[in-house]
């Protein structure tokens, strides 16, 4: 082997062409054992020897080198092609990051150009770990593209991103996950499932909505997964952030599109959240909601002539009178009529109609689909304004909408009335665009803009670009069947065009003018002796059929030119086209019937020729025609009623939209346009005849603070303040929201409880159907109050239906050995003061909640509660495993009180007793990942067995387990809702030195725990 | 969603791909190049294509065309907003949309695309944010960076996604700290042969370039609003606001960005600000033709009308023009048919013409329509429609602004028939 060449050497050979013929099976260079490392490949052995000499000593030398079972043929093929990359893998294995980041921009400049660089994987995929971010990246990039090629040593890097999620940076967690969720690989599915999952109750939103975007990635990889990803949807769909909820939805469009079960929950939320996701999100969301709403509500449109007058004023009126007017309206019209519009269906449309406004032209577009499936017929209008702006738009962009504004405007043409002149055609248009707008015109015309449009017309027909003269005439056409009034001078107009120059605008001309004479034959004899005249100087062949049908239908009114034009046509029927032919001979027995005596000859001419032509379909005509209008012995019955099999009246076209009932797809997709049923399109349901129980999207709050059970806008939102929110829709909110507002757990506790405070007063409004609400609600609060009555007082009306509720406290608090913290300060309340403490003991309702014991005192008076008296009371809260805070509302009569309870992590779990050898089993399960260790100088006074083991447990619910080694101490607990283990040991080492590690499933948990009890050891 | 992206260029060379899911191979744009033959010119490709197994969506921007592969159910004006959308990082990032300034910088382009979608999935598309993921190539920072050794790419998530903001970075500082505002108004017509107007409408845009520290809240009102009909807006803009005060209310992303765009309420009359005589004919069984062309200000407001072009795609029988200007220069391309005048500033002392004689093809038949003549100006410090910004506050921050606004007018789809 001859000692390495200088890289400059191998680019020379990196340049020159790829050999022909080669697959990139056969490219790949070698098969690396599964588990085995990459740089384990012999490749520096190779590369030596590459330029000794010719050919064939390459051959024989790499033929023993390389898998033995290849030929030795192939295996040169291979090598060649590898060989190229020499330069690349060097610097790929070099020390220096700017060596292999240009190595990196090469490879990628070469994927990205469509070239085949598989054959660099375990060159490349060594670098998967590289501190440098911009090769890490691009090493990324190269995994995605070629890991389903090669997916043995795609395993190889598994590791490093299964490291990457449990980064303290949030970047880096999230963009580990997408790597490994988008290596296509199915034996890394159970991973996969598992970072998935992890990632859904990640603490950083953009990590959720990472693992959102997974999911769709992992159900295409597997679809058996379905069911579990599903839970984690429900779960992610509960988040009230919105950065989450473009990606969750789109999720469930991919994954579960006909569980809308998993919507009710969260419609509400996601109506009041909309305006501030990002715009891609929206899209999807307003999509999926138009389908939804489909199902759950009512037609709008029911009984027409109501709505219309009390929507008329809506449109009309300001916004703030608007909702007056509506919730006075709503009352009103619910006595006289059973339709009233559930608020739920109020609310989508009042939050989706601002989107109208936005610069993205796929949100103006879902909103004005909705709109126009969704909206009371007389609210339709307010989308005309928006689309009309599109147009203004890119071509492509003016082409979608112009689409879907033709269908629109076939049912609902008044809505664009007022903007015709907004689709007038310009010169400069592309031709499908000029065409588009022609469609919608003609949709447009009515008996007052006829004429106008109809001079519109007239400038158009003089165009240069012919396919639109064309549609054009078609136009006419339309308009003038469509329109009675115009339908003479139409004709006149297409006649005259008769003597145009150009012959695709007669031709055009005498079709739409045979389906205009059809209607009206008698008058017009003298339009067609002139088109009768067209015969010989046309050569279109659809003009020609279309004047010797309308010859043929017609010949009793032209009974001297008919026969004529029969001559001239068998002289020439060899040269015709097909549609032509076939013409001729219905023109031939037409004749016959009426008119024997001249055209008897000819006909049989005609038949004869007919018989031998090389079309069959025209040779069977001439043999059915013949046995039907020849009267021989052998023909039947039929004879007889050949004149009126040929000659019978003809009803006239109906010339028609393209567009026509194209609105059962929903506007504004992939379908619509195609006007075909595209992969994966969801059908949008028709009306239900009976609403569904509306009282599903209630939120039903119960103690438990879960995401899911949220529906509350939470984030400060941005763009809505939350005036004018009230009104006739918040009927239904308000009185969930009287008890929605007691709990919640969310980031912005602030805004939240502004926003359930207003609801709150407005709940006071009445329409009948709320009233029933309210009524029910007193019922399901009476029974808690009856339950509390003994301690709890009046005023402390939580109307909060939690499982299990409050309980009274059945074993003294021990207030003095648990820290206290406080929740509401004397002085904030009003001389009602509250402290809560964390018992430790299981909660009895739920064991999968935490007790929170909670201490009442009254500082002044309150009636049910003496000066100076403190009652207590026992509150379980499901925290989910997380630290997040949960966020309530203490009710008195004069006052809500916004709290919250944020737990410390080490009260999420409970303690479990084991065995010394169980404990060690399952830490040997839980290393890897799930490990986090720590070093530690203990203080002075920490230092006693006592010490460590009251500080540990003060600051984590755990329980000690056994141990043998003397400076040893092992903690064993379960997570309350998971119930997963989290176990804890502390190692005490000579002097102050020690090391705590933490093993848990929940590296989050983990993470936090390490901290707390590091903070609690060092005070 | 987005399953591939193919950067095809006007001779057809696929020069750029990327996947965001399974491969999908090249052969799968022989669908797109059938009906771009078939379509004869660029603009009448359909955009929406659909191939047995795929459905191809394109667009055409800059001489390239972005044609993405969509395998299932998806609105297509979301996929054609998102391709723009990437046009216009591009065009942010380097300068322009060429085909040469993405092969020279194929490595940033791949980092773009690989960051703007997640499974076909769009994931950052808000300029502010991908500026802090992947730092635009400047000359210095390429010499910093070979030095140094630091890399374009950043490594921390860009506030701006955790944020109710996304479009805003923060910790943003300037020495000068300056807000301007163009308001730019296009007027589209279409004026018939007699010199009347069939259509017209204005339409107008508020493009700002806003370099404030912080996290400045500014407002920005009207004289008049009410003549604004309809209005699409930045999503910086606070709704809420709008509707019940007339006024803008937003925090600025940093750098330039297009505020609102706005129609101008078709009742008022729009005043057009020049008039074009003309007689063009050609005469029957003759090879030749007349060509005479005047254009002059009407209702200017006394400002000068600038920067004056006229383009008319002459009929295909025409072979040559001989023609004189008065003022500025013409050219006539014999192949495209296209005669361009460019006129410059308009004296009403001395109106431009431009005047003589069409050639057209021998033995031809003379063209059936006279061709419409398309035409663009300029009128500096006026905002047509009368608008007028009545004071930009800004709250939220200590320091005191440079402010300024600037009014443009020009021609949008201006066209007259003849």
């Amino acid at each position: 082997m001859s000692p390495r060449c200088h890289p400059s050497l191998y680019w020379n050979t990196h340049s020159c062409p790829t050999p022909s013929g080669l697959s990139p099976e056969k490219t790949e260079p070698l098969t690396v054992p599964r588990g085995a490392s990459p740089c384990h490949i012999p490749t520096s052995r190779l590369q030596g020897g590459w330029h000794l000499g010719p050919r064939s000593i390459l051959v024989a030398l790499l033929g023993c080198h390389c898998n033995s079972t290849r030929s030795p043929a192939s295996a040169a093929l291979s090598t060649l092609t590898w060989c190229r990359h020499d330069d690349l893998k060097e610097m790929l294995d070099s020390n220096k990051d700017s060596l292999k980041l240009e190595a990196m921009k090469r490879i990628v400049a070469m994927i990205a150009r469509g070239k085949n660089a598989s054959d660099l994987f375990p060159a490349v995929v060594k670098n998967v770990a590289c501190k440098n971010i911009e090769v890490k990246k691009l090493v990324y990039v190269y995994l995605v593209r070629y890991a389903e090629e090669q997916q043995d040593l795609a395993l190889l890097s598994i590791s490093t991103f299964q490291r990457g999620l449990k980064d303290p940076n949030q970047l880096i967690r999230a963009s580990a996950l997408r790597v490994l969720s988008s290596i296509r690989v199915p034996i890394i599915v159970p991973i996969m499932m598992l970072a998935i999952k992890e990632a859904a109750s990640d603490m950083s939103p953009y990590v959720r909505k990472t693992a959102a975007h997974a999911i769709p990635k992992l159900y295409s990889l597997d679809s058996d997964q379905k069911d579990q990803l599903i839970e984690v949807i429900e779960k992610l769909l509960a988040d009230k952030t919105t950065l989450v909820a473009g990606s969750v939805v789109m999720a469930f469009e991919e994954v579960c599109p006909e569980r809308i079960d998993l919507i009710h929950k969260n419609y509400r939320k996601l109506c009041n959240l909309l305006i501030d996701v990002e715009e891609w999100g929206q899209v999807v969301i307003i999509n999926m909601l138009t389908r939804y709403a489909r199902t759950q509500f009512l037609s709008p449109n029911q009984n027409e002539s109501l709505l219309e007058e009390s929507a008329e004023k809506a449109f009309y009126g300001s916004e703030e009178e608007d909702t007056k007017d509506a919730k006075a309206e709503a009352a009103s019209l619910a006595k006289r009529k059973p339709y009233v519009m559930d608020p739920d269906h109020r609310l989508l449309l009042r939050n989706t109609k601002p989107l109208l406004q936005s610069r993205n032209a796929a949100v103006v577009m879902a909103v004005a689909q909705l709109y126009f499936h969704l909206a009371p017929k007389a609210e339709v209008g307010v989308i005309a304004k928006a689309l009309v702006r599109l147009l203004r738009s890119h071509s492509e962009v003016q082409y979608v909408v112009l689409q879907n504004v033709a269908t629109m405007s076939i049912k609902r043409r008044g809505m664009f009335e007022p903007y015709l002149k907004s689709f007038y055609i310009r010169s400069t248009d592309p031709t499908q665009i000029k065409i588009l707008k022609l469609e919608v015109l003609t949709n447009l015309a009515n008996e007052t803009n006829i004429s106008t449009i109809l001079r519109e017309f007239q400038t158009y027909i003089r165009s240069m670009d012919k396919d639109f003269v064309a549609a054009t005439i078609q136009a006419i056409g339309r308009c003038a069947t469509n329109i009675g009034k115009v339908r003479d001078t139409c004709l006149n107009g297409l006649v005259q065009l008769l003597s145009n120059r150009d012959e695709l605008v007669v031709a055009e001309s005498v079709v739409v003018i045979k389906k205009l004479l059809q209607m009206q034959p008698a008058q017009h004899s003298e339009i067609i002796k002139h088109m009768a005249k067209l015969t010989d100087n046309i050569q279109v062949p659809m003009a020609r059929a279309s004047i010797l049908w309308l010859i043929g239908e017609y010949c009793e009114h032209v009974p001297k030119i008919a026969p004529d034009v029969l001559r001239k046509m068998a002289k020439s029927f060899t040269n015709e086209e097909d549609i032509v032919k076939l013409q001729v001979i219905n023109l031939a027995a037409k004749l016959y019937l009426t008119n024997s005596k001249q055209s008897k000859l000819l006909t049989q001419y005609v038949l004869n020729l007919a018989k031998y032509d090389q079309n069959y379909d025209i040779r069977d005509r001439a043999r059915f025609i013949r046995q039907l209008i020849v009267p021989t012995e052998k023909s039947g019955a039929l004879n007889k009623y050949a004149k009126k099999l040929f000659l019978a009246q003809k009803p006239a076209p109906i010339l028609e939209s393209s567009f026509k009932d194209r609105d059962h797809f929903q506007l504004g997709s992939l379908s619509h346009l195609l006007n075909a049923k595209a992969v994966g399109y969801q059908e949008l349901p028709d009306w239900p005849d009976e609403a569904p129980d509306p009282s599903v999207r209630n939120v039903e709050v119960r103690g438990t603070p879960r995401r899911e059970k949220r529906k509350e806008k939470v984030e400060k939102p941005f763009y809505s303040d939350s005036e004018g929110e009230s009104g006739p829709t918040e009927s239904a909110d308000s009185g969930e929201s009287h008890h929605g507002g007691a709990s919640s757990r969310g980031h912005h506790g602030g805004s939240d409880s502004e926003e359930s405070g207003s609801s709150s007063s407005s709940g006071t409004s009445s329409s009948s159907s709320e009233e029933e609400d309210e009524e029910e609600e007193e019922e399901g609060s009476g029974e808690q109050s009856e339950e509390k009555e003994g301690e709890e007082e009046e005023e402390k009306r939580k109307k909060r239906k939690e499982k299990g509720g409050l309980r009274k406290p059945s074993w003294c608090p021990a207030f003095g050995a648990v820290r206290t913290y406080e929740l509401l300060h004397r002085m904030a309340g009003e001389g009602l003061s509250v402290e809560y403490c964390f018992s430790r003991r299981p909660f009895p309702g739920d064991p999968h909640m935490v007790a929170v014991q909670i201490q009442i005192s009254n500082n002044t008076d309150i009636e049910s509660l003496a000066p100076g008296d403190t009652a207590s009371v026992v509150m379980g809260i499901d925290f989910c495993d997380s630290t997040q805070a949960a966020n309530f509302q203490l009710c008195t009569h004069t006052r809500h009180f916004y709290v919250s309870i944020q737990p410390p992590v080490g009260e999420l779990m409970a303690p479990v007793f084991m065995s010394e050898n169980e404990f060690r089993k399952e830490q040997g399960k839980l290393t890897g990942m799930s490990e986090i260790t720590e070093k530690l100088t203990l203080p002075e006074k920490c230092r006693s067995d006592h010490a460590i083991v009251q500080q540990v447990t003060s600051a984590a619910n755990v329980g000690r387990v056994p141990c043998g080694a003397d400076n040893e101490y092992r903690f064993a607990a379960k997570t309350v809702t998971s119930g997963s283990l989290v176990l804890i040991t502390l190692e005490w080492r000579e002097g102050a030195a020690a090391q705590l590690t933490v093993n848990s499933e929940k590296m989050v948990i983990g993470t936090m725990l390490v901290k707390d009890i590091i903070q609690a050891l060092a005070q | 969603m987005i399953h591939s992206l193919f950067l095809i260029n006007c001779s057809g060379d696929i020069f750029l791909e990327k996947h965001w899911k399974s491969v999908v191979s090249q052969s799968v744009c022989d669908y797109f190049f059938e009906a771009q033959e078939k379509a004869v010119d660029v603009e009448n490709v359909p955009p929406v294509i659909s191939t047995p197994h795929h459905y191809l969506i394109s667009i055409y921007r800059d001489k390239i065309f972005f044609v993405s592969v969509i395998q299932t159910e998806v609105p297509p004006l979301f996929v054609i907003e998102f391709l723009h959308r990437v046009a216009d990082t591009f065009q942010d990032y380097f300068g322009e949309c060429s085909e040469t300034a993405i092969k020279d910088n194929v490595v940033i382009v791949y980092e773009l695309l690989e960051e703007m979608l997640d499974n076909g999935f769009p994931l950052a598309t808000e300029s502010n944010i991908l500026k802090e993921l992947i730092k635009p190539p400047t000359i210095l920072r390429s010499v910093v960076n070979s030095i140094t050794g630091s890399s374009n790419v950043g490594d921390t998530l860009p506030t701006g996604q955790l944020s109710n903001i996304p479009w805003r970075r923060a910790g943003v500082k300037y020495t000068n700290n300056e807000a301007y505002f163009d308001v730019i108004e296009e007027i589209d017509a279409i004026i018939d042969k007699s010199g009347s107007t069939v259509f017209a409408e204005i339409q107008g845009v508020i493009d700002s370039c806003i370099k404030l520290s912080g996290m400045p809240d500014l407002s920005l009102s009207f004289m008049n609003p009410r003549l604004l009909d309809d209005v699409s807006f930045h999503p910086c803009i606070r709704f809420k606001r709008w509707e019940s005060e007339r006024v803008l209310s937003f925090i600025p992303p940093d750098g330039n960005f297009r505020l609102i765009s706005y129609r101008v309420s078709s009742q008022n009359l729009v005043a057009i600000p020049v008039y074009v005589k003309h007689l063009i004919s050609f005469k029957e069984n003759s090879s030749s033709g007349r060509f005479d062309v005047t254009i002059g200000p009407k209702q200017n407001m006394g400002k000068t009308v600038e920067g004056v072009v006229m383009t008319v795609h002459m009929p295909k029988a025409v072979l040559n023009m001989n023609l004189t200007a008065t003022q500025g220069s013409y050219t006539f391309d014999p192949v495209t048919k296209v005669l361009t005048w460019d006129v410059g500033k308009i004296t009403p002392q001395k109106l431009p013409n431009l005047k003589g004689i069409v050639n057209l093809q021998s033995g031809a038949p003379k063209p059936e329509e006279n061709p419409s003549l398309n035409i663009q100006f300029k009128i500096q410090q006026l905002a047509i429609s009368g608008l007028k910004v009545n004071r930009l506050d800004m709250y939220g921050e200590k320091y005191k602004p440079f402010k300024g606004v600037k009014y443009i007018t020009k021609a949008g789809k201006f066209q007259v028939r003849t």
